[in-house]
């Protein structure tokens, strides 16, 4: 893995709401960092004092049991006390407002709130009101900040470097946050991105952002070095996005045949959680080339290191 | 004793006048119009007006007033004290109040409300459909006895071309305009921004240009086929202002307005996630704006109506998805029209045709020029006051306006109703 410079690296930043609004030297920092918390996960007693006194919130609008549990045991690997508060879209809608439920939590004064929400700018609305440190879980179509960021990490272990790899993001793109965050995260680091899917699902101005749109997954999929399967959301099937998922499979779905096309060690990724047998072929999800454990295993380590480096903690100069 | 406005620059394009004039007001009434010195002062109070422009009071044709049923934003009266303030002579307002404005009882409640008020003139447009639900024609004969000017389902645009058909033709029976809030709910669909760059990168669903555009074609198309009189209201598209010049180059009895928002601000204004800049039709990109001042300055876009849309922080203080759309505009349409003059889109002419001379005579309400005889409806413009805007001065009820801060060249400094004077703006 390369060495980088401790020169420059610095996070100093109130809230984590997006990697569009990261510098280079920002990602570097939180994932030279996350590679430093990756040891304590190796450990049997898998606890640092670091934050001990502060206090985490996860203030959950959607169910998500993976992010949070993970935001969660990040957390909690690095002695902080966390609550963990889902309300259900329900009685939101008939319920306190946003900022009120906000401030009601920051009266407690909490250090750090995680949210995730349904409305894309949800957390923004709460950066700019409340003192505490504001980490976007996801929200909406808009960003999923720490799933890039670990996406990142993930890749920069295998390959040992971002610059000039050629990422294929495939699937529905209009409706994912996570290849939002993907996108700035990737080109921020110097990755070619090209993403595929059908056109329903692919938003316009992708071409304009920079990235090489196509309808095709073996030309996307070609001489790829990272293949990254979005999970497709079954009810986009009576939205008109797509006609049945047979079709999509066969389509937009990866199998070890597409695989041939890409790199020899392309990495295989995905989000999670899997449709197993739609956007992506059981023995390709289980395979040799799959990272998506590993993903879920650097989730700890980037949700550590973007807690740290929130609460004030320097960034590592160096990785391993 | 009446009032002498002296040496003001008359700008009414009715009568094809734009001089330095005197002129005098007695009974309510425009009593003379005459050169500069042609009329004796004796007798009369004077109002200076060098260096100010003497319009025909200015007429905004879309205005939501809130009241009935949603007074905490904003009420006949507040409302009426915000359009004075603005520069604006008399309003016409939607009916989307609760109860929806479909019923002659309304029509009259709106009409009282506003007497009362002693503000501006007031017109009730009322709904196409029985509570605006696109099923049943509403009673156009007796709205049109109790007062309705026109008729129009705005923010819940006629889905069915059928009932729209059959509207244009039950409204022409009576000589009663439609106005058209036109717009492809399927292809709009749950989409809360522009579908463009921005709504791309923020992760906001998007509302395609041609949800507006399809149905602007489609409601020129029946207007063209029924011989009906339409108006479309708050065009923010570059395809629906050449979609209305082609109908009008075929003859269609067709006019339009845009909103001052449109010429204004771009998409980009929504970054931040700001439900300031949040409305429907939503903000677009800088193409669509050029194409919005090239047709307002051609004619193809006749006026110029806010879509006032007051807002309490309830609706606008919240995640953006959610956020009420629309805002405020009574009090900034002036200054943001004098900024198209300053920039060289309208000739001053152009502006008050646009802002009085038009809807008056879309509408058909009378005003709309200042020839002798008729009631002294008068805006009184200094165009070069330059202002900065702080909606903590505003009259409305509600704040939501994007225009908070910005620097306008000039401003409404007088107006007068039937010869009253409903607003004075003090240095
Ligand atoms: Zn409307």
């Amino acid at each position: 893995m390369q060495t980088v410079e401790a020169q420059g690296l610095r996070f100093r930043r109130k809230d984590l709401l997006g990697l569009a609004d990261l510098s280079r030297a920002e990602i570097q920092a939180i994932l030279n960092t996350a590679v430093s918390f990756q040891e304590i996960a190796t450990r049997s007693i898998k606890k640092v004092p670091t934050l001990r006194g502060k206090t985490v919130i996860t203030l959950f609008y959607e169910p998500s049991t993976r992010t949070r549990t993970s935001f969660e045991i990040a957390a909690k690997r690095l002695s902080a006390d966390t609550v963990n508060l889902t309300v259900a879209a329900s009685s939101a809608v008939k319920g306190e407002t946003l900022i009120d439920t906000a401030k009601n939590l920051e009266a407690m004064a909490p250090d750090i709130i995680i949210i995730r929400h349904a409305c894309s700018g949800a957390p923004h609305l709460l950066a700019s009101r409340l003192h505490s440190s504001v980490v976007n879980a996801g929200d909406g179509l808009h960003e999923h900040p720490t799933q890039g960021l670990l996406d990142l990490l993930t890749v920069w272990e295998a390959k040992g470097r971002l610059d000039g790899l050629k990422i294929a993001i495939i699937g529905d793109i209009a409706h994912s946050r996570v290849a939002r965050s993907n996108i700035h995260g990737f080109r921020t680091m110097g990755s070619r991105v090209v993403v595929a899917g059908p056109q329903t699902m692919l938003p316009p101005y992708l071409a304009e952002l920079g990235m090489e749109v196509t309808y095709s997954l073996a030309e996307a999929v070609a001489d790829a070095d990272v293949i990254m399967m979005l999970r497709l959301q079954l009810e986009r099937q009576g939205q008109m996005f797509f006609s049945t998922l047979r079709e999509y499979s066969r389509f937009f779905g990866l199998n070890t045949e597409h695989l041939k096309l890409a790199k020899p060690d392309a990495l295989v990724m995905h989000p999670g959680p899997l449709n197993r047998g739609v956007e992506i072929a059981p023995e390709v999800a289980d395979g040799l080339q799959s990272a998506i454990l590993r993903q879920v295993t650097n989730g700890v380590a980037v949700r550590m290191a973007v807690l740290y480096l929130l609460s004030g903690g320097e960034a590592s100069g160096t990785a391993a | 004793m009446g009032l002498l406005l002296k040496d003001g620059l008359v700008v009414d394009p009715a009568q094809d006048l734009e001089a330095v004039c005197d002129l005098l007001i007695a009974g309510g009434r425009i009593s003379r119009l005459a050169p500069a010195g042609t009329i004796p002062a004796e007798g009369h109070q004077v109002q200076d007006c060098r260096g100010l422009v003497i319009c025909p009071g200015f007429i905004d044709m879309h205005v939501h007033l809130r009241e009935p049923g949603q007074e905490y934003k904003e009420t006949i009266a507040t409302g009426g004290r915000a359009a004075a303030a603005g520069g604006f002579t008399a309003v016409a307002c939607m009916p989307n109040t609760q109860p929806v404005n479909d019923t002659a009882a309304v029509t009259r409640f709106i009409l009282e409300q506003a007497d009362r008020a002693k503000q501006v003139r007031v017109y009730p447009v009322a709904a196409v459909s029985q509570g605006s639900q696109g099923k049943i024609l509403a009673e156009y004969g007796e709205l049109k006895a109790a007062g309705a000017v026109a008729l129009s389902d705005d923010g819940r645009p006629v889905a069915n071309a059928q009932l729209m058909r059959r509207a244009l033709e039950y409204a022409h029976t009576f000589g009663l305009l439609v106005i058209s809030h036109a717009e492809d709910l399927d292809l709009a669909g749950n989409g809360v921004m522009h579908e463009g760059l921005v709504s791309v990168q923020m992760g906001l669903r998007g509302i395609p240009a041609a949800a507006e555009t399809v149905a602007v074609f489609r409601d020129c198309e029946l207007a063209r086929l029924t011989g009906a009189r339409l108006h479309i209201a708050h065009v923010s598209t570059a395809g629906a202002v050449e979609v209305i010049r082609w109908a009008k180059v075929r003859g269609a009895p067709v006019t339009a307005e845009t909103a001052p928002h449109y010429f204004s601000l771009t998409d980009e204004a929504v970054r931040g996630f700001n439900t300031n800049a949040k409305m429907n039709p939503p903000l677009r990109p800088a193409a669509d704006v050029a194409a919005i001042k090239q047709g307002l300055g051609d004619g193809t876009l006749d006026c110029i109506a806010t879509d006032h849309a007051p807002h309490s922080v309830l609706e606008k203080e919240v995640e953006f998805d959610q956020a009420a759309n629309g805002i405020i505009g009574l009090e900034t349409a002036v200054g943001l029209s004098l900024k198209l003059v300053q920039e060289g889109v309208l000739t001053l002419r152009q502006m008050v045709a646009s802002l009085s001379t038009h809807p008056a005579r879309i509408l058909g309400v009378g005003g709309g020029t200042l020839q002798e005889g008729q009631p002294a409806d008068i805006t009184v413009l200094d165009p070069n006051r330059p202002w900065t805007v702080d909606v903590e001065q505003f009259q409305s009820k509600s704040r939501n306006s994007p225009f908070h801060g910005w620097q306008l060249p000039g401003r409404a400094v007088m107006t007068l109703v039937a010869g009253e004077i409903r607003y004075r703006h003090n240095t």
